[in-house]
C-alpha cells in the first residue's frame, strides 16, 4: 500500500468542520429544536434591510496578519537601528528592492542579468521537470492503483527513493546529461514525481465501489470507466499531488541552481552571497517566498474548481 | 408457468482475512414475472448478498441463478440496480446520471436525441423534471433516491433489484416514495426483488415476502404470500384484517422464532 500526504493549508481547520457535520448529522432532531426555541424570542426583533458590513469579522482577518508583519519589520529594524554591521536596514532593503525592481529584465553578459529573468528561468526549469514529472507520476499512479500487481512491483521502489534528498540525484544527473541546466531539469523531475505517483494512487485505490459497481451493472466499456468515473473521481487526489509536487519542486529549484549556475533565483542568491550583499539575499528571499505562494493559490483555486461535492 | 426467476441451492462462502464467512446455503426461491418480492430479515442475515448474487454481482460458492433463461454470470443492464446509498455519480448532473445508464443500453441503436428523451421521460416518471440539470448534493436524500429510481428505470430492466432503497430516508419521505414506487410499478409491471428491514414496507408494496433465518449460513425460512389485492392504500390498509395479519405473521417470524442475538463482535 502507498499512502497519501495531504498537506494542504486549509486541513487544520477541515477535521472541525468535518465534526461539526457530523454533529449535525448524527443529531438531527436538536437543531430545529433549539431553533424553534429561540425563534419566539427573535421574531419581535425587526429584520434589518440589508445585511450590515461586518466590521468585526474584516478587522479580525486582517488584522493579525498586519500586526505580524509589522512585528518583524519592528524588530528587524531594532536589531540593525545601530548601524555599522553588515545587515541592512528595512529601509535600505526597501530602497535596494525599488532600484532592483524598476529594471528587472536588463541583460549584462550571462551571469549579470535582472531579477526578472531570473525568476522566469527558474520557474522554466519547474515548468519543465514538473511537467515531464506530471506526464510520467499520473499514468504511473494510475496503473499502480488500478493492478495490484504494479502496486506490489513499484511500491518497495519508491518506499526506497522517495525519501532521497533531491540534491543527491543532482550528481547523477550531471554524469548522464553532462551539463548543468537538464541536470537541474532532472534533479527537478525526480523530487517531484513521487507525490503525483502516491496521491493518484491513493485516489485510484479509494474511488468508492459503489460507483465501480454502478459501472459494472450499467455493462460500461472500459474507456468509459476511465473517462466517467475513475478520472473525474480521482482528479481531486491528482491536482492535490500536483500541488504538493510544485511546492517541492519550487523549494529544490534554488538548491540545484545554487550548485549548477547559470541564470536562475538560486544562482542569483548565491551570486549576492559572494558580492556580500546581504539586502538583495533578504530580496530574493521574500521574492521565493512570493511566488511559491502564488504557485500554491493557482493550484488551489485550479483545484477547487474540479472538486464535487460528495453527497 | 416457468420461473422468470430462478435460484438454486445457491450456497456463498466469502473468504475474508479473518477465514471463512459462510454468509449463505441452501438458498432456493422461484420468481415470476411482474411479481414484487421482498427480502426480509434481521442485519446480517445476507439478504443483500443474495440479492448481489442476483444482481450478479457476486458468483455463488456453489449452486446456480437462472434469469429468463440465462445464467446470471455478471452484472448486466437487464437486471438493473437500485443501491441503497443511491450511488449516484457526484460530478454528473441527475439528467446526465441517467443518461450514462441510457447511452449503455440503447446507445448503439438509437440517436443522442432520443436517449435524452428516454434520460428526460425516466425523471419526468419520478417526479424530478425540475432538477435535470442540478448535480446530486444539490438535491435531498429522497431525491436523489428518485433520480437512482429513475436512472434504474431508464434501462428498461427485466427486473428492478432493490437494495434497502428507502433505508436512509426519514419516514415521512419514505412513505411518499413508497408510494409512488407502487404506482411506478403498476404502470410498468416490473419484475422487482428489494431487500428491506421494514415490516411495513414489506407488506405493503410485496406480493410475496421472502424471510430469511439469521446469519452465519442463512437460508429462506419461510416466503409468506401476502394476497392483498392491488391497488393497495397505505391508509385503508392500516385496519385491513389481511394487512394486520400478514404484518403479525412476519414480525412473528423475526422477533419470536428467528429473535436477532446481537454478538459480541
Amino acid at each position: 500500500m502507498v499512502s497519501a500526504a495531504f498537506h494542504t493549508p486549509g486541513d487544520a481547520t477541515a477535521p472541525a468542520a468535518a465534526a461539526t457535520d457530523a454533529d449535525a448529522d448524527a443529531d438531527p432532531v436538536s437543531r430545529p429544536a433549539a431553533n424553534e426555541a429561540t425563534m419566539p424570542i427573535e421574531a419581535p426583533r425587526p429584520a434589518p434591510a440589508r445585511t450590515p458590513i461586518d466590521w468585526r469579522g474584516i478587522a479580525l482577518k486582517v488584522l493579525p496578519p498586519v500586526i505580524s508583519l509589522g512585528l518583524l519589520i519592528g524588530l528587524w529594524a531594532l536589531a540593525t537601528m545601530k548601524g555599522g554591521g553588515s545587515f541592512p536596514t528595512p529601509a535600505a532593503t526597501f530602497d535596494a528592492a525599488v532600484q532592483l525592481f524598476s529594471d528587472p529584465f536588463y541583460r549584462n553578459g550571462p551571469n549579470d542579468q535582472g531579477i526578472g529573468w531570473n525568476i522566469l528561468n527558474s520557474l522554466g526549469r519547474v515548468g519543465m521537470g514538473f511537467g515531464l514529472a506530471a506526464l510520467v507520476g499520473i499514468p504511473l499512479g494510475f496503473a499502480i492503483g488500478r493492478f495490484e500487481f504494479a502496486n506490489r512491483m513499484v511500491s518497495p521502489l519508491i518506499a526506497l527513493l522517495k525519501p532521497v534528498s533531491p540534491l543527491a540525484w543532482l550528481p547523477i544527473g550531471l554524469l548522464a546529461f553532462k551539463s548543468a541546466n537538464p541536470a537541474a531539469i532532472w534533479t527537478i523531475f525526480i523530487c517531484s514525481i513521487w507525490p503525483m505517483v502516491v496521491n493518484t494512487a491513493v485516489g485510484v485505490q479509494r474511488v468508492p465501489q459503489d460507483y465501480l459497481n454502478v459501472a459494472r451493472v450499467l455493462k460500461l466499456s472500459e474507456w468509459k470507466v476511465i473517462t466517467r468515473i475513475l478520472l473525474p473521481a480521482v482528479l481531486p487526489y491528482v491536482l492535490t499531488g500536483v500541488r504538493l509536487s510544485v511546492g517541492t519542486a519550487w523549494l529544490v529549484i534554488v538548491a540545484a541552481e545554487m550548485l549548477t549556475g547559470g541564470v536562475g533565483i538560486g544562482f542569483w542568491v548565491w551570486d549576492e552571497w559572494n558580492n556580500l550583499n546581504v539586502a538583495h539575499i533578504l530580496i530574493a528571499i521574500f521574492v521565493i517566498g512570493t511566488v511559491g505562494l502564488l504557485l500554491e493559490w493557482a493550484l488551489i483555486s485550479l483545484a477547487k474548481h474540479f472538486t464535487f461535492e460528495e453527497d | 408457468m416457468k420461473p422468470f426467476i430462478q435460484v438454486q441451492d445457491a450456497e456463498m462462502v466469502f473468504t475474508t482475512r479473518k477465514g471463512r464467512f459462510h454468509a449463505l446455503q441452501h438458498v432456493n426461491l422461484d420468481v415470476q414475472r411482474g411479481e414484487f418480492i421482498t427480502l426480509i430479515g434481521h442485519s446480517g442475515c445476507g439478504k443483500s448478498t443474495l440479492l448481489n448474487l442476483i444482481a450478479g454481482l457476486l458468483t455463488p460458492t456453489s449452486g446456480g441463478l437462472i434469469c429468463d433463461g440465462r445464467e446470471i454470470a455478471a452484472p448486466g443492464p437487464e437486471r438493473a440496480v437500485v443501491f441503497q446509498n443511491h450511488s449516484l455519480l457526484p460530478w454528473l448532473s441527475c439528467l446526465d446520471n441517467v443518461l450514462l445508464a441510457v447511452e449503455s443500453v440503447f446507445g448503439g441503436k438509437e440517436t443522442p436525441a432520443q436517449l435524452k428523451v428516454r434520460a428526460r421521460a425516466a425523471l419526468e416518471l419520478v417526479g424530478m423534471s425540475h432538477a435535470l440539470h442540478k448535480r446530486p448534493h444539490e438535491i435531498s436524500g429522497g431525491m436523489k433516491q428518485r433520480v437512482g429510481i429513475a436512472r434504474a428505470l431508464a434501462m428498461e430492466p427485466k427486473v428492478l433489484l432493490m437494495d434497502e432503497p428507502f433505508g436512509a430516508l426519514d419516514a415521512l419521505t419514505r412513505a411518499k416514495l413508497q408510494d409512488e414506487l407502487l404506482k411506478i410499478v403498476a404502470r410498468t409491471r416490473s419484475t422487482v426483488i428489494m431487500v428491506t428491514h421494514d415490516v411495513d414496507e414489506a407488506v405493503l408494496l410485496s406480493d410475496r415476502i421472502v424471510m430469511m433465518t439469521n446469519g452465519p449460513a442463512a437460508t429462506i425460512g419461510e416466503i409468506l404470500d401476502v394476497g392483498i389485492p392491488r391497488p393497495r392504500v397505505r391508509v385503508e390498509l392500516a385496519e385491513d384484517a389481511r394487512y394486520v395479519a400478514a404484518r403479525k405473521q412476519v414480525i412473528d417470524f423475526l422477533y419470536t422464532r428467528h429473535a436477532h442475538v446481537e454478538q459480541a463482535a
